[in-house]
C-alpha cells in the first residue's frame, strides 16, 4: 500500500513520432474512489489508459499503479488490475460460462473459485439460466454488464473501463453505473473514461483532458465552482474552446 | 499458472475453429479437393496424343514403324494420309496434335544403309505439350531403329533415355509434395494471420494483453491448434494421394512429417509476422496471399520448374520457404532418400524457422505492448 494511492502519474508522456498524444500529465487516484477520466475523442484518454495498463510503454515521466512502477513491474501490475476496452471484450462464439472459465483460468483462479464466483455473478446479473447461451445471442446491454463483471472476476484492486457505456441505451447506462458503484463499495478503485459529461456527475473525482494535457481535476462540485458553470458539460466546453481545433481535430482513440 | 491458462486458451481456440463452420469446412475440405483438382485437372501428363501419319509410299518398313505408333497408349493415330498438304487443315482444326511424315523410299534407304528421313511436326500452341509429344515420337522412332540395328549386323550408337524416379512421368507424383506445401501455407500462414487479426479487430486481444499472460503464451495458444490441423492435413494429403493416384512414399514417413513440422513453423511465423503488421482481417488476408501463397504457388517449383526460370526469379525463389520443402518432400517421397542427402535443405528450413520465430515474437510484442 502506498498511502492510499491506487495510481500516481507524474509528467507521464507519450509521443507518436512528432505527435504528443499525452503531454506530461500528473494526477493521483485514491484507493476505492470512482475516478472519471474525461476528454473529447482524440484528447489522449485511451493512450493514457494504455500506458497505465501496460499495453503501451510511456515515452517519458513516471507512473505507479497499485504502488508498482509501470516500466519495471508491469507483470505484477497485470495481476491486480482489470480492464474492459471500449470494444467488447468477450468472445461471442463462446458461451457465457466458457468465457468466465477462460478468464478465470487466465487469472489463475481455482476451479472452485471460478464455480463459486460464476454462480454469484450470474445470479446478480439475472443470467443464471443463460449460462450456456452463446454471448452473441444476448442483448448488447447485458453483454456490457457481463464484460464488466468478468473484468472483476479475479477481484482486481483497480478496474480500468475505457468508454464502457458508449453505444448503450440510457437505462442500461444507469444500470451499468449501479454496477460501478457496487464494485467501488467492495473497495475496488474504478478508473473510467467517458465522453458523456453527465456521467461525470456520478464520479467521486474527475479530470478533463484537452489536447493531451489535463485541463482540470477535482470533484465535480469543485470544477463547477472553479469555472462558474452549472454542469460539467459547461466546464468541458469552456476548457475545450481555447484549444479549439486541437480538441476537435482528427485524433486517434486507440 | 502457465499450464492451466494455456490449456484454457487452447480450448477456446479449438471452440473458435469448431464453431466457425465455414472456416472449418474450408480447412478440412480444401486439402482433399485440391488433391483431386490438381490430380485430374492440372495434369501435365500427355496421353492419347492425336497423331497423323503421312506415308506417301507404304512398304514393309513404314508399316512396321506405323504399327509401333498404334501399339502405345501414348498415341492415337487419327489419320493416315498419302500427302503432306492434307495435314494443314487437320492441324488448323486441332484434330491432330502431332504428325509423323515418312519420306517416300523410306524402306529402300534403310535397307541400303542410307539416311532415311522422318519429319516430326507438332502443334506448339501449347509449347509444353508440343515438346513432350516431340520427345515421345522420337522415342518410338529410336526404339524402332534400335531393334533394326540389333537384327542387322551394323553397330550403331543408340541414345537411350530413361526417366528416373517417375518412370511413367506421372505429374501427380510431382504435384503432391508441392500441394502439401501449398495446403500448409494456407492453414499455417493464412489462418494464423486471420485468427490473430480477428482478435485485434474485436478487441479481445487487448484484454488478453492486459492479463498476466505472456506474449509467447498468447501466441502459442493461438497457433498451436493450427499446427495440429496442418499436421493432420499433411497426413490426409499423403493418404489420399496414395489411394487415388498411387503416389508412392518411398522414404521415411517420420522424416517427412518432421520436415513438415519445420515448414509449418516457418509458415506460422510468417502468419504471426503478417498479423503483427496489420490490424484488419482483410489486410491480413491480402498480405498472406501475396506474401506467402503466391510465392508458394509460383516460385517453389510446385507448378513451374525453377530450373527454367530466369536468374533473378531463381534467386528470389531461394528465399521462398516452400521451395526448400518441396525439394525435400519430393526427394523423400519419390527417391526415398534420407537426411544424409537432405541436410542442406533441412538446415535452410531450420534457420528460416528460428529467425522467423524470433522476429515474429518480437514484432508481436512491439506492436501490441
Amino acid at each position: 500500500m502506498t498511502g492510499g494511492l491506487a495510481i500516481q502519474a507524474r509528467d507521464l508522456t507519450r509521443r507518436f513520432g512528432g505527435f504528443v498524444a499525452v503531454d506530461r500529465i500528473t494526477f493521483d487516484v485514491h484507493e476505492g474512489e470512482v475516478f472519471g477520466f474525461l476528454g473529447a475523442n482524440g484528447a489522449g484518454k485511451t493512450t493514457a489508459i494504455r500506458m497505465l495498463t501496460g499495453l503501451l510503454a510511456p515515452s517519458g515521466g513516471e507512473a505507479r499503479v497499485v504502488g508498482r512502477d509501470v516500466y519495471t513491474e508491469s507483470e505484477v501490475i497485470k495481476r491486480h488490475i482489470g480492464y474492459m476496452s471500449q470494444r467488447f471484450s468477450l468472445y461471442e462464439d463462446l458461451t457465457i460460462a466458457e468465457n468466465i472459465q477462460l478468464y478465470g483460468g487466465i487469472y489463475d483462479l481455482t476451479n472452485a473459485q471460478i464455480r463459486e464466483r460464476t454462480a454469484g455473478m450470474l445470479a446478480r446479473l439475472g443470467l443464471t439460466d443463460a449460462a450456456h447461451e452463446f454471448v452473441r445471442s444476448i442483448p448488447l446491454g447485458w453483454r456490457q454488464k457481463l464484460a464488466f463483471s468478468v473484468a472483476l472476476l479475479h477481484q482486481p484492486r483497480i478496474v480500468f473501463l475505457d468508454e464502457p457505456t458508449s453505444g448503450v441505451d440510457p437505462i442500461t447506462r444507469r444500470q451499468f453505473w449501479e454496477l460501478i458503484y457496487a464494485a467501488a463499495a467492495d473497495g475496488t478503485t474504478v478508473f473510467v473514461t467517458t465522453h458523456y459529461m453527465d456521467e461525470a456527475e456520478y464520479c467521486d473525482r474527475v479530470s478533463i483532458m484537452v489536447a493531451g494535457r489535463i485541463g482540470a481535476i477535482g470533484t465535480p462540485a469543485e470544477l463547477k465552482q472553479q469555472f462558474g458553470a452549472a454542469t460539467i458539460d459547461d466546464v468541458f466546453v469552456t476548457l475545450a474552446r481555447p484549444a479549439g481545433g486541437a480538441a476537435a481535430g482528427p485524433g486517434q482513440s486507440r | 499458472m502457465t499450464t492451466k491458462a494455456l490449456g484454457g486458451l487452447l480450448r477456446k481456440e479449438i471452440y473458435h475453429v469448431l464453431r466457425d463452420r465455414r472456416t472449418l469446412a474450408v480447412i478440412t475440405l480444401m486439402p482433399i479437393v485440391q488433391v483431386i483438382i490438381f490430380g485430374y485437372a492440372i495434369r501435365t501428363d500427355v496421353d492419347h496424343v492425336r497423331l497423323a501419319i503421312v506415308d506417301p509410299a507404304p512398304d514393309a518398313a513404314t508399316l512396321e514403324l506405323r504399327s509401333r505408333f498404334g501399339a502405345t497408349d501414348t498415341f492415337r493415330v487419327t489419320a493416315t494420309l498419302p500427302a503432306a498438304h492434307d495435314l494443314e487443315p487437320l492441324f488448323r482444326r486441332g484434330l491432330v496434335q502431332g504428325a509423323v511424315l515418312i519420306e517416300p523410299g523410306f524402306g529402300d534407304n534403310l535397307g541400303r544403309g542410307l539416311p532415311a528421313d522422318v519429319l516430326i511436326v507438332t502443334d506448339a500452341t501449347e509449347p509444353n505439350t508440343g515438346s513432350v509429344v516431340q520427345a515421345y515420337v522420337l522415342q518410338v522412332i529410336q526404339a524402332y531403329e534400335r531393334e533394326r540395328g540389333a537384327t542387322s549386323s551394323a553397330v550403331r550408337l543408340v541414345p537411350s533415355v530413361r526417366m528416373r524416379f517417375n518412370p511413367t512421368r506421372e505429374s501427380s507424383n510431382l504435384f503432391v509434395p508441392g500441394l502439401m506445401a501449398f495446403v500448409l501455407t494456407i492453414i499455417s500462414s493464412l489462418m494464423t494471420a486471420i485468427t490473430i487479426t480477428r482478435e485485434k479487430e474485436t478487441g479481445t486481444m487487448e484484454t488478453l494483453l492486459v492479463s498476466p499472460l505472456r506474449p509467447w503464451q498468447i501466441i502459442v495458444g493461438k497457433v498451436a491448434p493450427y499446427l495440429a490441423i496442418g499436421f493432420v492435413s499433411v497426413l490426409g494429403v499423403i493418404v489420399e494421394a496414395r489411394l487415388v493416384f498411387n503416389v508412392p512414399l518411398r522414404g521415411s514417413l517420420v522424416l517427412l512429417l518432421a520436415e513438415g513440422l519445420l515448414f509449418i513453423l516457418v509458415s506460422l511465423s510468417l502468419g504471426i509476422l503478417i498479423s503483427a503488421r496489420t490490424s484488419s482481417q482483410r489486410v491480413a488476408m491480402m498480405g498472406a496471399m501475396v506474401g506467402t501463397m503466391l510465392p508458394t504457388m509460383l516460385l517453389s517449383g510446385f507448378i513451374f520448374p525453377i530450373e527454367s526460370m530466369p536468374w533473378p526469379l531463381r534467386a528470389i525463389s531461394n528465399t521462398v520457404p516452400a521451395r526448400w520443402f518441396v525439394v525435400v518432400a519430393r526427394a523423400i517421397m519419390l527417391k526415398g532418400i534420407g537426411l544424409s542427402y537432405l541436410w542442406r535443405e533441412t538446415l535452410v528450413l531450420a534457420v528460416m524457422a528460428s529467425v522467423l520465430l524470433v522476429l515474429s515474437t518480437r514484432s508481436f510484442r512491439e506492436r501490441l505492448e
